[in-house]
């Protein structure tokens, strides 16, 4: 009975993956201030730049670092409209969405259509990946499973152990107050939008050169828009993004795998069965106004005139 | 008498006034568009249909000019995509998906002079026209080469809308494979969509952990086939080639060919005789084919796949002969008989072998 839960188990974890690495990401970059909702665009960068990586015979460390830094470059350019600019970062990530979607869209239309030539493959740990319940889909993952997890402990390590995360956090809500602390401001958000995109584009590459091993336009098919609201569900805190991003995984697995055992429940409630947990869950969040009030990042969303 | 001359001098002068504009406009490129669900690099269905577009304007060079709208979602939203291109002076428009329907006859109410083709849908109107392509005739070879191949005996089907064009190819599927070895059983997982590679494969896992060991899908990425690969199964690429995707893992790929259609459209157009007759094209016609089987297949299988094939290709063979049994055990035809097209159109029901019990 257990074992058969496994393929439920990695699936699960295995759609997780890319939506921790792109919220976390996001939740560092709304944690100093910011609000960049062109995740999907960042992603869909990303994912294109690492499989152009391996297409041309670069490798699995090229792939990650084409996507990390073509992430980064993208999420650098809506910094400079919305940091230096100071344009609205609404509609700032919104057009990133776009652009994101359109550039990767129109640049890789010639990489439609064949299997990606290397690809991260899964390394069961010994001993581990033999565990009942857990062990076939925790410890069988591939290197950027196992890499997902460390960036979880490092950025609540960040976060909350380093002077730079405490820096960051005052910076979001306050930064006024941090700029008469002597903090550099605009900097410190200048580095939080290019780590995020940098994730983001860690994420995409998830996507074609770890599980799909392959580039069609949209891939990431509004999983971007996924960890965005992951990182409200999770109420600004790292280590609860990747229990949101399992429990989405989870439940959306499960309505597939409900129907492969022949569960006779309707198909439609099952494939809504996501959305109503998130529903459910963000009614129980809101409803503790507090713990929004504690973690929401006071200065979120607004432009911070140095001169002012 | 001088007068009368003149009355036809004049009259001949404002004739070939009149008709000056008109054989210039006769030389104009006729404009044909086309709506698509997914993006053209979604390297199924949208892929297929623009190939299928390319092919006509390489036929046709100058003759016509095509515009593409990419990615309209169902509903509403591509009602104004429709109504656009109609707006702008397309003569010939292409909605692609079966959710266009009711968009389609209501933008082609308001534009009478305007022609609409209408893949999939079951609806016409004096200028809309349906077609479709019978691909349950390659999903039947692909069953085929499942039950030949199939160790474990159970065949896995990612679908996605519970409409009759998907229920007939989940039994097409299922009586190919039952034909060879008729224990064979389909285990079906709905996933609500045409397009999402997330969603494709973690239907195509939860089917692989129920021990289902050749896929086929009828959504429009290439995931299901990917999925397979990494799992070390086999699965069918659905709509274009997708060998190169996983070649380990592809047994074959059914395809739709929509060229030959497209450019019959758009000459009966130019030549001022619209085709207006309801195409439901099978292999027969050239509209659908299994390709690219793997040669790692045994060769009984090769050798049934390909007599199979041709006495479709004769139309000697219909895929929907009885006795068909329904998966609740009644009969749904009796033996020697076939379903009607509008009989085929319509079905709503699993045939023997598949299991679980379709959405209503």
């Amino acid at each position: 009975m257990i074992e058969s839960l496994n393929p439920l188990l990695a699936s699960a974890i295995a759609a997780a993956i890319p939506l921790i690495l792109a919220a976390l990401g996001e939740l560092v970059v709304e944690r100093s201030g910011v609000l960049n909702l062109g995740l999907e665009g960042m992603m869909l960068i990303g994912a294109l730049a690492s499989f152009v990586a391996v297409a041309h015979g670069g490798g699995l460390a090229a792939s990650v670092i084409a996507a990390m830094a073509a992430g980064a470059m993208i999420a650098l350019v809506f910094g400079f409209v919305t940091l230096t600019l100071q344009a609205n970062q609404v509609a700032a990530g919104l057009s990133l969405t776009i652009l994101g979607t359109g550039i990767s869209a129109f640049l890789g239309r010639q990489y439609v259509g064949f299997r990606a030539p290397a690809s991260f493959a899964d390394l069961p740990i010994p001993g581990l990946s033999e565990l009942p319940l857990l062990g076939p889909s925790l410890f069988s993952m591939n290197l950027l499973g196992y890499a997902t997890i460390a960036l979880l402990g490092g950025v609540a390590w960040f976060l909350y152990r380093t002077r730079a995360g405490l820096a960051l956090r005052c910076i979001g809500e306050s930064p006024v107050v941090a700029r008469s602390l002597g903090l550099p401001v605009i900097p410190v958000r200048y580095a939080a939008v290019a780590f995020g995109g940098a994730m983001a584009g860690l994420a995409g590459c998830y996507y074609a050169v770890a599980q799909f091993k392959m580039w069609q336009e949209g891939l990431t098919s509004g999983n971007g828009w996924i960890a965005l609201a992951l990182v409200v569900f999770a109420t600004w805190r790292p280590l609860r993004v990747g229990i949101g991003a399992l429990l989405f995984g989870g439940v959306s697995a499960l309505g597939l795998y409900l129907q492969a055992i022949n569960v006779q429940v309707s198909v439609f409630a099952l494939s809504s069965l996501p959305y109503l947990a998130t529903i459910i869950v963000l009614a129980f969040i809101s409803s503790n106004q507090n713990a929004i009030r504690r973690n929401a990042p006071a200065s979120l969303g607004k432009a911070f005139h140095a001169d002012g | 008498m001088k007068t009368w001359k003149h009355a036809a001098a004049s009259l001949a002068g404002a004739a070939a006034l009149l008709a000056a504009p008109l054989i210039s406009h006769a030389a104009e490129p006729l404009k044909m568009a086309w709506v698509y669900v997914g993006p053209v690099g979604d390297g199924g269905w949208t892929y297929a249909h623009d190939l299928g577009r390319k092919a006509a304007m390489k036929a046709l060079g100058d003759k016509i000019s095509t515009t593409i709208v990419e990615s309209v979602p169902e509903g509403a939203d591509s009602e104004r995509v429709i109504r656009d291109l109609a707006a702008k002076g397309n003569k010939i428009i292409f909605t692609t998906s079966f959710g266009y329907m009711e968009p389609t006859l209501k933008v082609a109410k308001a534009f009478p002079k305007v022609d609409f083709y209408h893949a999939t849908g079951f609806k016409s109107d004096k200028n809309v026209t349906i077609y479709n392509s019978r691909m349950y005739e390659p999903a039947y070879l692909a069953g085929i080469i499942a039950g030949h191949v199939s160790k474990k005996g159970i065949l896995g089907f990612v679908a996605s809308f519970p409409i009759p064009e998907v229920v007939r190819n989940i039994n097409a599927y299922t009586m190919g494979a039952r034909s060879v070895n008729p224990k064979i059983t389909t285990k079906v997982v709905w996933v609500n969509t045409w397009y999402d590679p997330g969603k494709e494969r973690q239907a195509a896992e939860a089917l692989i952990g129920q021990g289902a060991d050749v896929l086929l899908q009828n959504t429009d990425s290439s995931a299901v086939l990917q999925t397979a690969q990494d799992k070390g199964v086999n699965a069918f690429g659905w709509d274009s080639d997708m060998t190169a995707y996983a070649p380990k893992a592809h047994l074959g790929s059914a395809i739709e060919i929509w060229g030959g259609y497209y450019t019959k459209v758009a000459e009966a157009a130019i030549a001022g005789k619209p085709l207006k007759t309801t195409v439901w094209g099978g292999m027969k016609d050239g509209m659908n084919d299994l390709v690219s089987i793997s040669p790692n297949i045994p060769a009984a299988a090769k050798a049934v796949v390909a007599e199979k094939a041709a006495a479709i290709k004769s139309g000697k063979v219909q895929v929907f002969t009885g006795p068909i049994k329904g998966s609740d055990g009644s009969i749904k035809l009796a033996a020697g008989k076939t379903l009607t097209d509008k009989e085929i159109d319509s079905v709503n029901y699993y045939v023997e072998g598949v299991e679980g019990q379709l959405p209503k």
